[in-house]
Parts: C-alpha cells; structure tokens; sequence
C-alpha cells in the first residue's frame, strides 16, 4: 500500500493550524493543528459530533473559521477561499448530486463546474462509469439510484475534474459491506495513483487498513495524531490468548503466574481469563495446566490488538460507542 | 474560458431540469393569464381596452415566471445541499449567482412573449416603441429575478420561499400600476408604490405601449438598474452570512 509516490513527506498539501470553529454554544472544532503531506492518506478518526464534518467545510470554504490558519496547495485558504477550490475534490457525507439527473448527466455537469470542455467531461464520464461498475445504471435518473450507487458515483462526482487533494467525508457509512469494500479499494487505487486524501471515518478499522497517518479527534480537538506504524507500536510485539472455562470456574491464578512467570493475568469476568505477554505464549503447557486442575475450556483464543485497542486506550471511547448502528462487517475480527 | 463553461453548464442543467419541465411552463403561463383576462373581464370595456391592460400583462408574466422559480433553484438545492456542489466550485459568488439566475431571467422574459402575441391578434400594435419595451421587458426579467433571489436566500424552506413572494407579488400587482394608474391609488400608498421596482418597469412599458406615463424613461431605467444591483449584493450578502456559515 505504501507506494514510492506517497512517502507523506516534502512540502505539505494541507496545512492546518490552531484551527478554531464554534456554533452558537457547540465547540465543533477546538484548536486543530495538522499537516497532510503530498500524496498522503491522512485519516480523521473519530465518534458522532467529534467535528470531522465542520473540519472537512472548513478546509473546503464552505463554513469559515472562528480562527487558525489554513493552507491548500500553497495558497492560504482563509483569506482566500476559492483559490484552492479547483484542486480540491470533495465528497461529502450524504450523497448531493442532482434527483433528477441522470448519473451519466450528474458527472458531466460536475466537469462542466470545474471548466472541462464538452469531450474531455463525456469522456471522464464514461471511464468513472465503467470504472464504479455503473454504467448500466448510467442513463437511470439519480433518484432511482440505491444507496450504495448514490455513494459511488458521489465519489465519482468528487473526482471527476481530477483534484489533486481529496477530502472524503466517511466515504463508508450506512452501506453494504460489499460496496464499503469496493469504496476502500478505490479509495486505496486513488492513493496509489498519487491523490493526496484526507479521509475521515468513524470505523477504526477503516482507518487502520487504509491510512498512513491517523488523527484521534474528539469534542474538536485531535488527541493523537502519528503514523499507524507509531500508533500500533505500544501493542506490537503484544501477544494475547483469551480462555474462557465452563461452569464460570475460578483459573489456578497462582500456578499459571509460577509457571508462565513473564505473563500479566487478568480475569475479565466469570470463568474468562485473558493472558497477554512480549513473546508467543505456549498454548499446549496453558492447555495441559488446565486439564491438571480439572477445568474445561470452552473457548481459547489469540487476540491480535489493533488500532482499535489504541484508540480505546487514547481517548476512553470503547469501540461499541464509535460503531453505534453500524450494519457494516467485513472488518476484521 | 473555464469559468464560463461552468456559468453555462449551470445555466443549461437549471433550463433542463427545471423551465422546461410541463408545471413550470403551464404555471408560468395560465396564472398570468387568468390575471389579465380577470381584468380584461372587470374593465368591461371590449377590445380598445386590450393595448390598456398590456403592459400589465406583460409585467405580470415576467413576474410571475422569474421569482416563483427560485425557490426551486435556489431554495430547494439548499436545502438537499446539492447547492453546497456549486459553492465548491471554482466560481466568484457572483459569477454562481448569475449563473444560478440567468434561467430565470430567459424565462421571464420568454413569457413576456405570450401576452404580447395575444394582444397582436386582438389589437393594433403598430404603435408600440418596441426599442423600449425590449429592454424594459429584461430589466424587469432581471429585478424579479433577483428580487426571488434575495427571498430564496433569506429563507430555509421551499414553502417559505413560496409563501413569502406571493406575500410579495400579490400586492404588488394592485401597488404597481400593473392594471389601473396609481393615481386610482389611496395617496397613502403611494410611497409604498414608489418603494417596488415594478411601479418603474410598468411605467416604462405604459410609456413604450400607449404613450402615457409619470416618469421620464431614463429616470424609470436608472432606478430599476439601481434595484436590481441593490438587490443582487443584498443576496449574495445572505449567502456570504447565512449559508457559508
Ligand atoms: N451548522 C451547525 N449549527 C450548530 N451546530 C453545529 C453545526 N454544524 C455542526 N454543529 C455541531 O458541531 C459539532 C461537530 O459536528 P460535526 O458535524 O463536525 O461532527 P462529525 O465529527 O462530522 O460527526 P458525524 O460523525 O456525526 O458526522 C456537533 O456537536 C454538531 O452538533
Ligand atoms: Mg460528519
């Protein structure tokens, strides 16, 4: 995924600096600082009314600052909001194309917006049509579209004029597992083809197998921002085996301490036992210890700690809290 | 170069999926219609009265065929944030703004035609200063236009949007001279009269039509440029505080 192209360093695409944004008595953006280098997969991580979507139209012009600084491409954006906006693509989190256009029609118009000649625009159509497998869809009104089209051919709307700095606003949510893959792909294709993107999302997941660098916000402050190398570094060499024992059985807490010395027990309710250490545990003394003591193993499992472990751990936010209503799987588990 | 492929791409979407839609057309036709044959009827008079009632005639359809349409392409685009796509793009305020307007403004002055071909069968219009009412016809197109404009961006809602310019138009059907001179008006009114831009754009077409009017041309043209770029900054000032937020 790491591409030669995208090595996040160098000059920066979007600067962003103590950035400031309060509606009546709602602070949505609290002081943000960040910088999204070129050709970076920038990740804004997180829950509901964190201030992803108020920091997205900030970025974009399209809600002005209270204060900060803000620069795209060079150009400070601030002052000047529209003099970044033809090399910005924006896709937003509800899909705001056109009802009663047809979603050939709703790509050509967006290329009409950013100046592009008549064939250039047909031709840019066709090739995001066929590319988000709608093009047998193309000529069908909008309105008739499902939601999982209607978030694709918003992404297509996005980057049909080609931008060279994406914002795309929880490109996933509310969609099918199956479309929330194809998404990921194509955002992750984007990125190889050198696309500087910032995405924000909810799912820890998302970000974790698609950014380089992942900012934890919440309440519109960033509380952890670093590479996902840097993030998952605490719980790298972290191995995991949960047990869980029938009849809601007491473990031999003592004897398992003598015997694996170097690993910290912890008992996570009745009869659940989780052990975690720095090196691999040795599953067959575990289960033999076990069987010594009489005790049935319902379950035993390794556990590999994720992003999501980190997150928790940054901001308090267990992932049941994020993930509210999520009909999404295919996260890895 | 760019800039305009985008203010015309704006302009043929908005002619696409809005003018040229069957509602809007017979809308924009039959209730203006069905106004100026109310009055035909209520003057009682027969034919001779035909070239008195066309200046009304005319003004009510642009008017009537420009602000009832904003709510739609402003109004409603906001509302379902399709709008937002148009903010993001590379074009000044302004240059959205006619954009978003010059459908309305064609379609205004289009309906003018109606009346104008009606009343040709119907009466002897060869003493029409054409060169007058051309141009007066547009710039009534453009200051209904945008005076639907500086409504559709004062308010959230479709509904309101249409609730408040037929606040609006109504009156000024009676306050603008549009049927009976405004000397037939309570002289209580008349600063109120004198306040609507239509009062100067029906003046001049009465002028243009049938040779009799309170103002002098020039002085009529000058004030109604003068409200059509009051109103304009006054919308994209509703937009700059209300909508970029
Ligand atoms: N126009 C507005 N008026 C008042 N409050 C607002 C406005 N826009 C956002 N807010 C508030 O600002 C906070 C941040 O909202 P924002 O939409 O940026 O969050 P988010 O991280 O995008 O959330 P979600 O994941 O639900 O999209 C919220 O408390 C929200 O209620
Ligand atoms: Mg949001």
């Amino acid at each position: 995924m790491h591409s030669q192209r995208n090595a996040g360093t160098g000059e920066a695409a979007v600067c962003v600096r103590d950035l400031a944004k309060r509606f009546q008595d709602v602070i949505a953006v609290d002081g943000v600082d960040f910088d999204i280098g070129r050709g970076e997969l920038f990740g804004l991580l997180g829950p509901n009314g964190a201030g992803k979507t108020t920091t997205i139209n900030l970025l974009t012009g399209l809600a002005k600052p209270d204060r900060g600084r803000i620069n795209i491409a060079g150009v400070d954006a601030v002052s000047n909001p529209k003099a970044a906006q033809h090399l910005i693509g924006v896709v937003p989190d509800e899909s705001n194309l056109y009802p009663e256009l047809s979603g050939r029609d709703n790509l050509r118009f967006c290329g009409a917006l950013y100046g592009m000649r008549k064939r250039h625009r047909d031709a840019r159509a066709r090739e995001l049509l066929s590319r988000f497998g709608l093009e047998e869809a193309a000529e069908r009104s909008f309105s008739t579209y499902s939601k999982g089209m209607k978030r694709k051919l918003t992404i297509a709307a996005g980057i049909v004029h080609n931008p060279s700095i994406l914002f795309l606003d929880e490109p996933t949510t509310g969609i099918d597992v199956a479309s929330a893959r194809q998404i990921r792909q194509l955002i992750a294709d984007l990125y190889h083809s050198g696309t500087t993107i910032l995405l924000t999302t909810h799912y820890i997941e998302e970000a974790e197998r698609l950014c380089q660098r992942i900012a934890f916000i919440v309440h519109g402050k960033i509380v952890k921002l670093d590479t996902l190398e840097a993030l998952l570094q605490p719980v790298k060499g972290q191995h995991i085996v949960q047990v869980l024992l029938s009849d809601n059985a007491l473990p031999p807490t003592e004897e398992l301490r003598r015997v694996f010395h170097d690993v910290t027990l912890e008992s996570t309710g009745p009869g659940a036992l989780r052990l975690s250490a720095s090196s691999p545990l040795q599953i067959g003394p575990l289960v033999n210890l076990l069987e010594r003591h009489s005790l049935q193993i319902l379950e035993m499992r390794t556990v590999r700690l994720s992003l999501e472990d980190v997150f928790v751990d940054v901001t308090g936010i267990e992932r049941t809290a994020m993930n509210a209503g999520q009909v999404e799987g295919g996260q890895s588990t | 170069m760019t800039r305009w492929i985008a203010i015309w791409g704006i302009f043929k979407k908005d002619l696409r999926a809005y003018y040229l839609k069957p509602p809007n057309i017979s809308w924009g036709l039959i209730f203006p219609m069905a106004w100026t044959g109310m009055f035909f009827i209520r003057s009682g008079l027969g034919l001779e009265s035909v070239i008195e009632l066309l200046p009304g005639g005319i003004a009510i359809s642009v008017l009537f065929g420009t602000t009832s349409m904003l709510a739609v392409t402003v109004t409603f685009e906001k509302r379902h944030r399709s709008f937002e796509r148009l903010l993001l793009a590379p074009l000044s305020l302004e240059q959205l703004m006619l954009a978003k307007t010059s459908g309305a403004i064609l379609f205004g002055t289009v309906n003018a035609v109606v009346p104008i071909v009606l009343a040709s069968f119907l009466a002897d219009l060869s003493g029409v200063a054409w060169a007058t009412v051309v141009p007066a016809i547009i710039l009534i197109a453009v200051v209904s236009t945008f005076l639907g404009l500086f409504i559709a961006v004062s308010v959230r809602e479709v509904f309101e949007a249409q609730t408040f310019s037929n606040f609006l138009r109504f009156p000024m059907i009676f306050l603008c001279g549009l049927f009976f001179p405004l000397s037939s008006l309570p002289v209580f009114l008349l600063p109120l009269s004198y306040a609507l831009p239509l009062t100067y754009g029906v003046d001049i077409l009465r002028g243009a039509i049938t040779g009799e009017h309170m103002l002098p041309l020039a002085a009529n043209f000058i004030v109604l440029a003068a409200f059509c770029a009051g109103l304009f900054m006054l919308s994209l000032r509703n937009v700059r505080r209300r909508w970029l937020l």
